[in-house]
């Protein structure tokens, strides 16, 4: 690491996060004009990124190579009021809350009070969809039945995918113009939204254009008054860089990379998507650059691999957009989850790792931060060695990169129904969601909380902490005379609540394509611009939306125990299960203690506990998959929990699995905390039950001592088990290496373990910014000593 | 036809090539001072009782040690994990316990084993008659073949049998030509010294190639809880797990002589 790299990665590490209202005035500001009342929406939302990109401050840290921030400077976080609105007991929150606080100092206090929450008070699409969604969608909603991601952070949840490294912005525009001149007003009755559309794109480029210059002049002024020589040409030739891109095409790696970082800024400053947008395949991108710039002189290994270093810091600068009410409380994890795609396949099939695939992952290796997170995209083509190295990575404790089963992913996408070659350039984002980046808009839009659909099952339909009736009426449980009628009863109730989130989600995406389009992102994503048609509107080339399952070990394993003990070993009745339940095991003691150590549990290759995963995993797909969406998209599934298996845990009483009321779920598909006792080959093959290609993304987490990582020959063998999992279809798996050691004297001593880093569920996060919750939890989750 | 196992571990990578599945027979003609699993030992089913811990209250369980299984039980078992030995190059260990002092029972499950097409252990202490060993030569790929004391009565002191019986079938076994590795647990004041290191050299010299692998097996102190349980004494309840250093310098001497060691299997 060169110096330069070790001050902005100690800058970087050292920042601390705040708020900013540097865009929340800008926004107020252009709104505050009225021109909302003379322009269609696209073209407003279009000027409005043109005035923030106008008047928002430049930053350039000393040193850096890439310039940019999101907010005005490195983790100044801004908000998007138009979106949700911070109420000042929100920034209270979030200045004082324990994990990942963002200072709030009294001018941002200020602003807001007087001119922020006055002003978008009742206007924000939070408070439009909270409007909108029918009672029995907030019901469901209250009752912990499933989370809305569109609620506070706008759709997005897309990956770029080589578009800007061909084009420039002034390319596109042409490409815009080109568009425009062939709509058919007299046939076509959308031209005239086209045309908006068209506009619009057509502003949002030229204001990032615009927004690069005034970047290019800062850097100029700064150079003019540097004196040292080698970085005054160094500024130089960053403006001279920030002239050519992103207006035209990148010519070399350092072009490539600040022009990426130019339209990451603009995608992310235009509204705030789900998952930060992120550059995906970067070996993939960046090697015809490298190669070039080598063989030219232009650079060396070592002055690349501080490019992209530097590269790397830029990410780990921006935390997420915080979020408003009782979820700013809740949420104590907040990276932007940028997921790089290394190795993988080319478009043509062929084996995509390349020289450039194993300098990032020195460069991951190195770097050590929590953002941007990276995975590798292990195919049957990928060499052994490239396991291995990474391997190498992932033992020294810091939970990147993970594994993803590249041919799983080209399955999944092509059976959703796309070209096969688009399927080979896409990749996972986010925690683990297949995507074809560059040409889908995969929008998540809530966790689903399974386990809950079966306690309201067992209560039929009532929820009996929000006292409401969340679910339909299935039936008194009591009556149920066999295990297949409970089942009936549970997949009734499973159709009837995801169909209550997938018309809410109808309504969702209307309403972000009628209020909130975004113009900048449409134009990266094929085919939008061809199309005439918004991203947030379905003008992607592919469109899906995504409800994500959560808590598979938890319900399988209180299925498969209501089976063993209510209708076959009949140690117990139904009112009498009920009647623990309700008591969460208090004077039942005895029966728990049978729950939990002798009853069969998901996770241990046993099919009698894994029939029931494989049973509710269908119904979950039946009920959810094909379904269409409001802008010509398809609701599918994948299985993933991020945190949310804490809080739907929270809203849970006690399960018949013998978990208390209130502990979290299972997390992603993932065998319970504790549950799974015969070692990882038996986990792996319990998760490989479900159909993984019917699905966007399961997510699995495998938690190592340390010394399983000792040594070739045990790097060799689990080489061989994350082989034999992907054999077997497995879309996804992570490994926490960490001793529970490790983790108590981490709780007890935050102070000694800052850098801790811990694999949470599908992302990396400090181990200190965990609640104490989450915390325990991963102590909790087996670990896998050496036998 | 029944036998007794008393534990099927999946996920074993210390006992052979690649990810294995280890199956432990109940029942050993020896009793090792230093033995990590004193409920192997006895030939018959055995009950003891367990603490079973639940959010901080105790239950007191009872749990027996020894099941008797039919070969194909067992065989459905280990096949689940076939995907792993597949892409691993691993395949089944059989350990004790002592395999071979069920001798029918072993040498079916083998025979059904190599009909599926799996790479095969024997984890062996070689304190059986000779018939039992070579009748498994045709079906065993790989033995693992315990070494603990060369001298004779210390050997009689410490496992309860002499090491006669065992030296002579090691020596015909290496006359077969199959592939061995010659498994030494390394016990602090036992065995642990250079005079046993001397006369372990000076007997695996003249096989030469024949007998040039080694694992050292470091002594845990690990099993006391065990041995409580099943009401056993535990000899070794005082003595410290060999430090990590001790064992490299037998590893490195070892090497330095043309063997290729290995610490753990």
């Amino acid at each position: 690491m060169t110096d330069r790299i070790k001050r902005l990665r100690e800058q970087s590490l050292n920042a601390v996060n705040c708020i900013s209202a540097e865009r929340a005035v800008l926004i107020t500001e252009f709104y505050e004009t009225g021109i909302d009342r003379q322009v269609s929406v696209p073209v407003c939302r279009a000027m409005a990124l043109d005035y923030i990109l106008s008047h928002k401050s430049i930053c350039i840290n000393p040193g850096e190579l890439i310039v940019g921030e999101r907010g005005p400077s490195p983790k100044a976080c801004p908000t998007y009021p138009e979106i949700c609105l911070h109420s000042l007991e929100d920034l209270e929150i979030l200045d004082t809350r324990k994990k990942v606080s963002f200072k709030v100092d009294d001018e941002v206090r200020k602003v807001y009070a007087d001119r922020i929450i006055p002003f978008w008070t009742g206007h924000s699409n939070r408070e439009r969809i909270m409007n909108a969604l029918p009672s029995e969608w907030l019901a469901a909603y209250r009752a912990g039945v499933f989370t809305e991601f569109q609620e506070q952070r706008a759709p997005g949840h897309t990956v770029l995918g080589s578009k800007i490294y061909r084009l420039g912005m002034n390319d596109l525009m042409k490409q815009v113009r080109e568009e425009i001149t062939k709509l058919d007003f007299l046939g076509d009755a959308f031209a005239f939204e086209k045309r908006e559309e068209l506009k619009a794109m057509e502003i949002a480029a030229n204001a990032l254009v615009k927004f690069a210059e005034r970047y290019a002049m800062e850097l100029e002024s700064l150079a003019n008054e540097e004196n040292d020589e080698s970085r005054k040409s160094e500024l130089l030739n960053m403006a001279a860089i920030s002239r050519h891109v992103p207006a035209d095409a990148p010519r070399t790696l350092h072009e490539a990379l600040q022009y990426y970082w130019f339209v990451h800024l603009a995608v992310i400053t235009e509204l705030n998507p789900w998952d930060s947008f992120n550059p995906g395949r970067l070996d993939q991108h960046l090697l015809p650059f490298f190669r070039k710039d080598i063989q030219e002189g232009l650079i060396t290994r070592d002055t690349a691999v501080e490019l992209l270093q530097n590269f790397w810091i830029k990410f780990n600068n921006h935390p997420a957009p915080p979020k408003v009410g009782v979820t700013a409380l809740e949420s104590n994890t907040y990276t932007d989850f940028c997921l790089i795609n290394l190795g993988g396949v080319k478009p043509d099939g062929s084996d995509a790792v390349n020289e450039l695939t194993y300098i990032l992952l020195d460069v991951i290796e190195e770097m050590r931060l929590l953002q941007p997170s990276s995975m590798v995209q292990v195919s049957k083509k990928n060499p052994e060695n490239f396991i291995r190295r990474t391997l190498q990575i992932t033992k020294t404790g810091f939970g990147q990169p993970s594994f993803f089963n590249t041919d799983a992913i080209i399955q999944e996408l092509v059976r959703q129904g796309k070209q096969l070659e688009d399927a080979r350039n896409g990749g996972a984002s986010g925690c683990v969601e297949a995507g074809a980046f560059g040409t889908e808009a995969y929008i998540l839009s809530g966790y689903f909380n399974l386990a809950k659909v079966l306690e309201l099952t067992l209560n039929n339909g009532f929820d009996k902490r929000t006292n409401k009736q969340a679910g339909m009426r299935t039936g008194d449980p009591e009556l149920f005379i066999s295990f297949e009628e409970l089942m009936n009863a549970f997949e009734q109730q499973l159709q009837y609540l995801t169909a209550v989130k997938m018309r809410g989600n109808n309504m969702i995406h209307r309403i972000f394509a009628d209020f909130m389009p975004v113009p900048f992102l449409s134009l990266l994503i094929d085919d939008c611009i061809t199309n005439g048609r918004d991203y947030n509107a379905g003008g992607a080339r592919y469109n899906t939306t995504y409800i994500q399952g959560v808590g598979l070990g938890s319900l399988t394993d209180s299925l498969t125990a209501i089976k063993y003990h209510v209708f076959e070993k009949k140690t117990i009745s139904m009112s009498g299960l009920l009647k623990a339940l309700a008591a969460d095991f208090e004077n039942f003691e005895e029966f728990r203690k049978e729950l939990v150590y002798h009853t069969p549990k998901y996770g241990n290759d046993d099919d009698y506990a894994d029939d029931q995963a494989r049973l509710v995993f269908r119904m979950f797909f039946d009920a959810v998959d094909g379904r269409p969406t409001s802008i010509g998209g398809i609701h599918r599934i994948n299985m993933l929990p991020t945190t949310s298996h804490v809080y739907f845990g929270s809203v849970i009483g006690a399960l018949p699995d013998g978990r208390k009321a209130k502990q979290p779920l299972s997390e992603g598909i993932s065998p319970f905390q504790g549950a799974d006792h015969k070692g990882p080959t038996a986990v792996l093959k319990s998760a490989s039950k479900i159909d993984h290609l019917l699905t966007g993304g399961t997510l699995l987490n495998q938690k190592f001592a340390p010394s399983f990582f000792e040594g070739d020959e045990a790097i060799n063998k689990l080489t061989s088990l994350i082989r034999a999992y992907f054999r077997m279809d497995g879309h996804h798996i992570q490994f926490n290496v960490v001793s529970a050691e490790t983790l108590k004297d981490a709780q007890k001593y935050p102070e000694k373990h800052r850098d801790l880093i811990v694999r949470v569920a599908g992302y990396s996060d400090y181990f200190n910014d965990l609640g104490e919750d989450l915390q325990n939890e991963i102590i909790r989750r087996t670990e896998h000593e050496g036998f | 036809m029944k036998g007794l196992v008393f534990d099927i571990r999946k996920f074993t990578v210390h006992d052979g090539p690649g990810i294995r599945c280890t199956v432990f027979f109940k029942g050993c003609p020896m009793s090792c001072r230093w033995c990590h699993n004193p409920e192997s030992q006895s030939g018959l089913p055995e009950t003891s009782t367990k603490a079973v811990s639940l959010d901080g209250r105790i239950f007191t369980e009872e749990e027996t040690a020894g099941t008797w299984m039919e070969v194909d039980d067992i065989l459905e078992e280990v096949a689940r994990d076939r995907v792993f030995y597949d892409e691993s190059g691993g395949g089944i260990t059989i350990s004790g316990g002592e395999p071979a002092g069920q001798p029918e029972f072993l040498l079916s499950m083998l025979k059904e084993l190599k009909t599926m097409g799996l790479h095969t252990a024997l984890d062996t202490c070689g304190h059986t008659e000779w018939k039992n060993i070579v009748a498994t030569m045709d079906y065993i790929d790989l033995y693992l073949y315990d070494l603990k004391i060369i001298d004779e009565g210390l050997h009689l002191k410490y496992t309860g049998v002499s090491n006669k019986l065992i030296l002579e079938n090691l020596k015909k076994l290496a006359g077969l030509g199959k592939k061995i590795i010659v498994r030494v647990p390394v016990v602090p004041g036992i065995n642990d010294d250079d005079e046993s290191f001397r006369a372990l050299y000076l007997y695996l010299e003249p096989f030469g190639k024949a007998l040039n692998e080694i694992n050292l097996l470091p002594y845990h102190a690990a099993a006391e809880n065990k041995y409580k349980r099943f009401g056993k004494e535990n000899l070794m309840k005082d003595i410290k797990s060999l430090p990590k250093e001790a064992l490299i310098k037998r590893m490195e001497e070892l090497e330095s002589l043309g063997y290729v060691v290995r610490i753990g299997g």
